[in-house]
């Protein structure tokens, strides 16, 4: 069964030790306030930062795959945008693959419906555009784990939706999937929720669960209103208040 | 486009060692043996050192271009020339140093020197002004280091001495002076291209560099190490000379689909095709004393540089 297992994967002050197991075929999202840690341990299982611990996927351990394994094991998508050079849409979507694979990225243009936007320069796309060449990178190598910090950020609905289907193929065709997501009236598109605040998963649960309880509220400072959408929670109800 | 450039740079090597051909011909017509002495031991180094050196800038320019994510940072700019300037002098006019090779690791070392202190300054990951700033008060530092060095040195021909090779010259180097430039240099270029694909993949940004299991920091001390190594060997047999390692990657990335590690290749023939045809021109300007090869590069260089920073500055504001 393919799954990705970290233990004990810790970040200085930003990310107490965590342990934590995704099965393949769920989205997975991890939610939380500003600063809570959501992007720090996203950034722990990529091993961007020596981080501690260790992460396996499938059973091997990341920290000794080289870089061409590594490719097939995870992806990491960061939440910037930016990318340092004026490199055409096309040739960024081929950074993601090992080797050249021009069926590959046709493929992934048309998914991603970037038609004259592929020849491009990248940093001559808008945000959103620029956020759907660089999804279609970290996809580009059909990896067995993807991590992807806040990728619905800068998109129109369209986009948005078109990008939770694919992340619903993809856990379908048997990928792990690990996505920060902000916007948490998606949240019930998910599987599971982790809910990380103060450098620590706080919550572990199904979306409508983890939506329902009391800690959830606290930790956001929103409550559920009469209407059905979220509010800020009252000062009288926060228990800091004097 | 790839065998057109390799055969540019054959026909700037064929024409760097055979122009200008009067001098050539007058020596076969005395001495078909004393043609090829001036072939091989006057020409042959300066031609060697002179493809050497530009590819060395090219190489070490776009490297360097690609850990800063930057497209003003090169050899010149960031102070790296003029840092092995000042090693070398320090190294041939205070520590007695003759042997070419020990003066290269001098050069090396004095290079290395002012890379540490630009990434000190201003942090590997500088905004394009911090970069500028930083390598200006490093270049006029250790300018000034050099000056004062020449001009305290126990040799009171110290300064007349240096001047002709600071601003870079190619005249009169044996082939001992350029093997002990184009040694050190080679080897750290071959190891740069290495890197190229790396190098790539760090212009995606540090974070995705690093969860492919790169390590971006240990990259960026490779390459200013290997980049010190190779500006500064070069540096201390035929001077510092500007603009070539800022230009030539420039040229180089268009060449390499934008692609700032690939662009290392084609940057170090751009930058030998620079250089050679420099040097071909100081040659043939008719007086009687050569003139620096640096105010050649300069010359062509400023007004590209200042082409750069304009386009630069619209990007910023659009």
């Amino acid at each position: 069964m393919t799954s990705l297992q970290a233990v004990d994967v810790a970040l200085d002050r930003r990310l107490a030790p965590s342990s934590l197991n995704a099965p393949a075929g769920q989205l997975v999202a991890l939610v939380g306030p500003n600063g809570g840690g959501k992007t720090s341990l996203l950034r722990a299982l990529a091993r961007v930062d020596y981080a501690g611990g260790n992460v396996m996927v499938d059973g091997e351990d990341l920290d000794s795959a080289p870089e061409a394994r590594r490719r097939r094991l995870i992806s990491f998508l960061p939440a910037s945008r930016d990318v340092a050079w004026p490199i055409a849409a096309r040739d960024v979507i081929a950074l993601g693959l090992e080797k050249p694979d021009d069926a590959r990225i046709e493929e992934l243009v048309a998914l991603f419906e970037l038609g004259d936007l592929a020849d491009r320069r990248v940093d001559r796309l808008s945000t959103g555009e620029r956020a759907r060449v660089l999804t279609a990178r970290a996809l580009a190598a059909r990896p067995r784990a993807l991590l992807l910090d806040e990728p619905l950020s800068n998109l129109d609905p369209y986009w948005v939706f078109r990008f939770l289907d694919m992340f619903r193929a993809a856990a379908a065709s048997g990928q792990i999937l690990l996505i920060a997501l902000h916007d948490l009236r998606l949240l019930s598109r998910f599987d599971r929720a982790l809910l990380i605040a103060e450098g620590k998963v706080q919550l572990d649960e199904a979306p409508a669960s983890l939506m329902a309880s009391e800690r959830f509220g606290e930790i956001f400072r929103i409550r559920e209103g009469a209407d059905g959408d979220w509010e800020i929670r009252q000062p009288a109800d926060q228990r800091s208040s004097p | 486009m790839r065998i057109f450039i390799a055969l540019i740079v054959l026909l700037c090597i064929a024409a760097h060692l055979l122009l200008p051909l009067a001098p050539l011909r007058e020596a076969h017509a005395i001495d078909p043996e004393l043609a090829n002495l001036l072939l091989v031991q006057l020409r042959l180094p300066r031609t060697l050192l002179v493809i050497g050196y530009g590819a060395a800038l090219g190489v070490s320019g776009a490297a360097l271009q690609a850990i800063f994510a930057n497209p003003l940072a090169s050899p010149d700019i960031s102070g790296a020339s003029s840092g092995a300037a000042l090693g070398a002098v320090v190294g041939g006019y205070w520590l007695g140093i003759t042997q070419p090779l020990a003066l290269a690791a001098c050069g090396a070392a004095g290079a290395l020197g002012t890379l540490a202190l630009l990434i000190g300054l201003a942090g590997r990951r500088a905004d394009t002004a911090t970069l500028l700033l930083a390598g200006l008060a490093i270049s006029l530092a250790a300018g000034a280091a050099t000056s004062l060095a020449l001009a305290l040195a126990p040799s009171p021909f110290a300064f007349y001495d240096a001047f002709d090779w600071l601003m870079g010259s190619f005249v009169d180097r044996s082939l001992a002076q350029a093997a002990a430039a184009l040694i050190p240099a080679g080897i750290a270029t071959a190891l740069l291209l290495r890197r190229a694909r790396a190098l790539d993949l760090v212009g995606l940004g540090e974070d995705v560099a690093a969860s492919l299991g790169l390590r971006p920091r240990q990259l960026s001390i490779e390459v200013v190490a290997l980049s010190a190594v190779a500006v500064g060997a070069c540096v201390s047999v035929a001077g510092a000379i500007g603009f070539v390692g800022l230009v030539a990657p420039l040229f180089g990335r268009r060449l390499s689909r934008g692609y700032p590690g690939s662009a290392m290749l084609p940057a170090a023939a751009i930058g030998a095709i620079l250089l050679s045809l420099a040097d071909l021109v100081v040659r043939a300007v008719p007086l009687d004393r050569p003139i620096p090869v640096g105010v050649i590069t300069a010359l062509f260089g400023t007004p590209l540089f200042i082409w750069m920073v304009i386009t630069m500055r619209r990007r910023l504001a659009a």
